[in-house]
């Protein structure tokens, strides 16, 4: 309830401040009766759709690492961490050069196939050997996300008209991202939403071990893989509508956790209004402290998520 | 120095320099091997003394040096951190230099692609050297660990490194979004690691670097065999630790942000070339020098395919960046470290 409340003023927050500051009353005026002044056009068309972007992105970014944290049994398991975004990154790309990518639905198809694939390789890659270790899964994801980082550097530099879009996209922002686009992301972001929701219950048994689950009676490997599906189909929406943002499900997990303890199915609503509000917090930051530009809510949250990385680091005693 | 550690610095050495030879000679304008010798020597026609002295040169040179700093760089963060895994591209050095030269680039950009003067030849490598120490020393202070004889935690500076390297990236990735499209492209050429149109100028910041830290390096080591050992019996052995361990820290840096100030953040060199080196030599540490023969070996290398393996291939006349190539071949090499690394514990 807190944080729904907490995400409220967030989300009130977000479309009254800025550039220039809106009472309660124009905002009220805007959102009821739009008469086309000033102050209704900001809210109307600038920040009332990018302010709704931000909170479905925010609620799948949370979720996604949330669960993977969850099925790696990983304190550092997140999106951007792990190489999932940089291969829904690397799909769009080569999607853009080969023209495949036209629309944002087509762009979402594309990214959900590059992330599900990277996040595919990268369990498989660090489960080799003695199985996928927490430093060996964040290791092989910075692997995984530094080749693809090269080649879509490769394909971008071939290319001088795709450089300018792709920066753009490339540094994660909700600025000026529409209605439209959160339309055309929605399908994929309920049937994420979904899918995690039927996972939470799973993963609770799967924290027990993957043996005991299975004597519970929970089909491991089909758990397994809807939980595979929801964390594709989250992170992909995001990359897709946002371009990627990272730290965000580390720090909505992490948070998640210290609040509600480790029972995923308060756990991972829980991570997801939290990722919402964080992700509309660090646009609103990056509005404000950017004077006449603004700094995009992704180098916010790089900039926040770091220590918090760090942090993790530090108070779990991970050994390499 | 062992015999077959001297063999394998020359045996590097001098394909590093054939290749070199390689380099110049090919690209638009053909020549053969003995004129690019010829010029090289002080002769040959005016025509083929500017395509090799002013166009190619400073390319392989810039490349040779880059090398060797990556690789060295590389050979001394994984012998202090006894980490195969803690080379300047993996713990956020890199990243921390790219931080700083891409804010030079964009902001003192004059929106036409490219900067000169005193803004490209002393504020890059400067602004280089500064972001990537401050990674190194958030980077070092965070993984201290606590209590008595307090080191440098091996696992946490890998995955600490990871972070900083992220939260550099973000930065990088704002500023790139913040400058004109111009200054942009250049900044993100360069942020592929490339040796695309290096000038003199380019490789001189690199030459001072490798020229006098490389020795300095070399003096430590004795210190550097005592540390495998552990930091007890080094000083045990006599070494001063802790001082050693900062002064080589900072020598490792200074080499791998001039190297990313001259040619950007080469991917994977200051990983691959002290292993391998190690491993050819059968020794307990990356040996310097055969390392740094192997590293300026394998960018040379990596630029001649990024230059012409397109051309090659028949794909058509484009010309990838030398980071490229070294990424492509590098990360499968670091997911095997990994690999190992896992199956051993």
């Amino acid at each position: 309830m807190a944080l729904a409340v907490l995400l409220l003023l967030a989300f009130a927050a977000s479309l009254a401040l800025g550039s220039r500051w809106l009472g309660p009353g124009a905002l009220w005026h805007a959102l009821t009766a739009n008469n086309g002044s000033d102050a209704d056009v900001i809210v109307r068309n600038l920040r009332f759709p990018r302010t709704v972007v931000a909170v479905l992105i925010g609620l799948c970014l949370g979720i996604a690492g949330t669960l993977m944290q969850g099925h790696t049994r990983n304190a550092l398991a997140e999106p951007g961490i792990f190489g999932v975004s940089s291969g829904a990154a690397f799909a769009v790309v080569l999607g853009l050069q080969v023209g495949l990518v036209d629309s944002v639905s087509s762009t979402v198809w594309v990214a959900l196939l590059g992330a599900l694939i990277a996040t595919f390789a990268v369990q498989r890659l660090a489960a080799r050997g003695s199985g996928a270790t927490p430093v060996g899964l964040a290791l092989t994801g910075a692997a995984v996300a530094a080749m693809l980082g090269a080649l879509t550097s490769a394909i971008v530099l071939l290319d001088a008209n795709t450089l300018d879009s792709y920066r753009f996209w490339a540094v994660g922002s909700v600025a000026g991202r529409g209605l439209d686009v959160a339309g055309q992301v929605l399908p994929f972001v309920v049937i994420g939403l979904l899918l995690a929701a039927v996972n939470a219950r799973d993963l609770d048994l799967l924290a027990l071990g993957d043996d005991v689950a299975a004597g519970l009676g929970l089909p491991v490997r089909r758990a397994r893989l809807v939980g595979l599906g929801a964390i594709g189909l989250l992170t992909a929406a995001g990359v897709a509508a946002c371009g990627p943002i990272g730290f965000l499900g580390l720090l909505s997990g992490h948070v998640a956790r210290r609040i509600f303890g480790a029972r995923n199915t308060w756990l991972i609503p829980a991570a997801g209004l939290i990722g919402a509000t964080a992700l509309v917090l660090a646009d609103l930051v990056g509005r404000l402290v950017g004077g006449a530009g603004e700094v995009q809510a992704g180098v916010v949250l790089g900039i926040v998520g770091a220590p918090m990385f760090v942090l993790v680091v530090r108070r779990r005693a991970v050994a390499l | 120095m062992r015999s077959r550690t001297v063999l394998l610095s020359v045996l590097f050495a001098a394909l590093a320099v054939v290749i070199a030879l390689v380099s110049l000679s090919v690209g638009t304008t053909k020549l053969p091997v003995a004129d690019v010798l010829d010029v090289l020597l002080g002769g040959g026609r005016r025509g083929t003394r500017l395509v090799v002295l002013e166009l190619r040169l400073p390319r392989v040179a810039t490349g040779l040096l880059v090398g060797i700093a990556f690789a060295v760089s590389g050979a001394l963060l994984q012998t202090l951190s006894r980490n195969p895994l803690a080379s300047p591209d993996i713990v956020g050095v890199n990243s921390g230099a790219s931080a700083g030269a891409v804010a030079v680039i964009v902001l003192a950009g004059t929106g036409g692609g490219n900067i000169s003067g005193f803004a490209a030849q002393v504020g890059i490598p400067l602004a280089a050297v500064l972001g990537g120490l401050t990674a190194t020393l958030i980077v070092g202070a965070l993984s201290i660990r606590r209590g008595p004889g307090s080191t440098v935690d091996a696992g946490k500076v890998v995955l600490i490194g990871v972070g900083i390297a992220a939260a550099a990236n973000s930065l990088v990735a704002w500023l790139l979004v913040i400058g004109d499209v111009n200054d942009a492209g250049r900044a993100a050429a360069w942020l592929a690691g490339s040796l695309n149109s290096r000038a003199w100028s380019d490789a001189l910041p690199v030459l001072i670097a490798v020229v006098v830290l490389l020795p300095v390096a070399m003096m430590f080591n004795r210190d550097l065999s005592a540390l495998v050992l552990g930091d007890d019996v080094a000083s045990a052995l006599g070494v001063r630790v802790a001082r050693v361990r900062l002064a080589l820290l900072v020598i490792a840096t200074v080499l791998a942000a001039m190297a990313t100030a001259g040619a950007g953040p080469i991917a994977f060199v200051a990983l691959v070339a002290p292993q391998v080196a190690q491993r050819l030599t059968r020794m307990e540490r990356p040996p310097l020098l055969t390392t740094a023969m192997l590293g300026a070996l394998f960018v040379v290398l990596a630029d001649l395919v990024a230059r012409n393996g397109l051309q090659w291939a028949q794909v058509g006349p484009y010309e990838l960046p030398v980071g490229v190539v070294t990424a492509a071949c590098g990360a499968p090499y670091l997911l095997h470290l990994i690999g190992r690394q896992q199956k051993g514990r």
